[in-house]
């Protein structure tokens, strides 16, 4: 019996490692604009933001122009 | 050296820039990697000019992480170089590269700058010169 359950739970690890991992990839990739300043400051503004969902089409906008969509 | 000599250094020496453009501060484009670099450059007036309402001061530096990909600007002064990249690039060496090529361009603003410094901290050896 046990050696029956070893494979299953076997593989129920890995596709939960496997769902960490991507979920930690995608959190990785997360949106986002950085404004650094002449006073030496930084502003990250992070995707959910108000200022990111401004900020983040103009830059998408920018990265269509470059790439002559 | 010239602005297009200035862009074509910064695409040789940093594979990870895929499009570049030099414009002053008004959006008078300088050079360009593109065929047609106008409509990048206004795209990014256009995000520098939400930036600027988005906080107060006085922005030098910008970096907007898509997944599509990374745009990169730079301001020094009047000069802007605005750059695109692929997803996840190195971003203080895009950075490097950027203001390096920023600074080839720019010589004469460079030169006026550090010629203002020179000659608030040479006073002093300068006087030494003219008494020897």
């Amino acid at each position: 019996m046990r050696r029956r359950l070893l494979p299953l739970l076997a593989l129920l690890g890995a596709w939960a490692a496997g769902i960490a991992l991507l979920r930690r990839t995608a959190a990785g990739r997360r949106e986002r604009v950085d404004l650094y300043f002449e006073d030496g400051s930084m502003q990250s503004l992070s995707n959910g933001a108000p200022e990111a969902a401004r900020l983040l089409p103009l830059a998408r906008a920018a990265l269509t122009a470059a790439r002559g969509g | 050296m010239t602005a297009e000599q200035a862009l074509a250094d910064l695409t040789e020496i940093s594979s990870q820039v895929e499009a570049a453009a030099l414009f002053d501060a008004k959006g008078k484009l300088a050079a360009s990697t593109l065929a047609d670099g106008e409509p990048f450059v206004r795209a990014v007036q256009d995000l520098l000019a939400a930036a600027a309402e988005a906080r107060q001061g006085s922005l030098n530096q910008l970096e907007a992480a898509t997944l599509e990909g990374s745009l990169f600007v730079v301001r020094e002064g009047d000069s802007c170089i605005a750059a695109t990249t692929g997803s996840e690039p190195t971003v203080a060496l895009v950075f490097y590269d950027l203001k390096t090529a920023l600074r080839a361009a720019a010589p004469e603003a460079a030169a006026k700058k550090a010629g203002l410094r020179r000659r608030t901290t040479k006073k002093k050896p300068e006087a030494d010169g003219d008494a020897a």
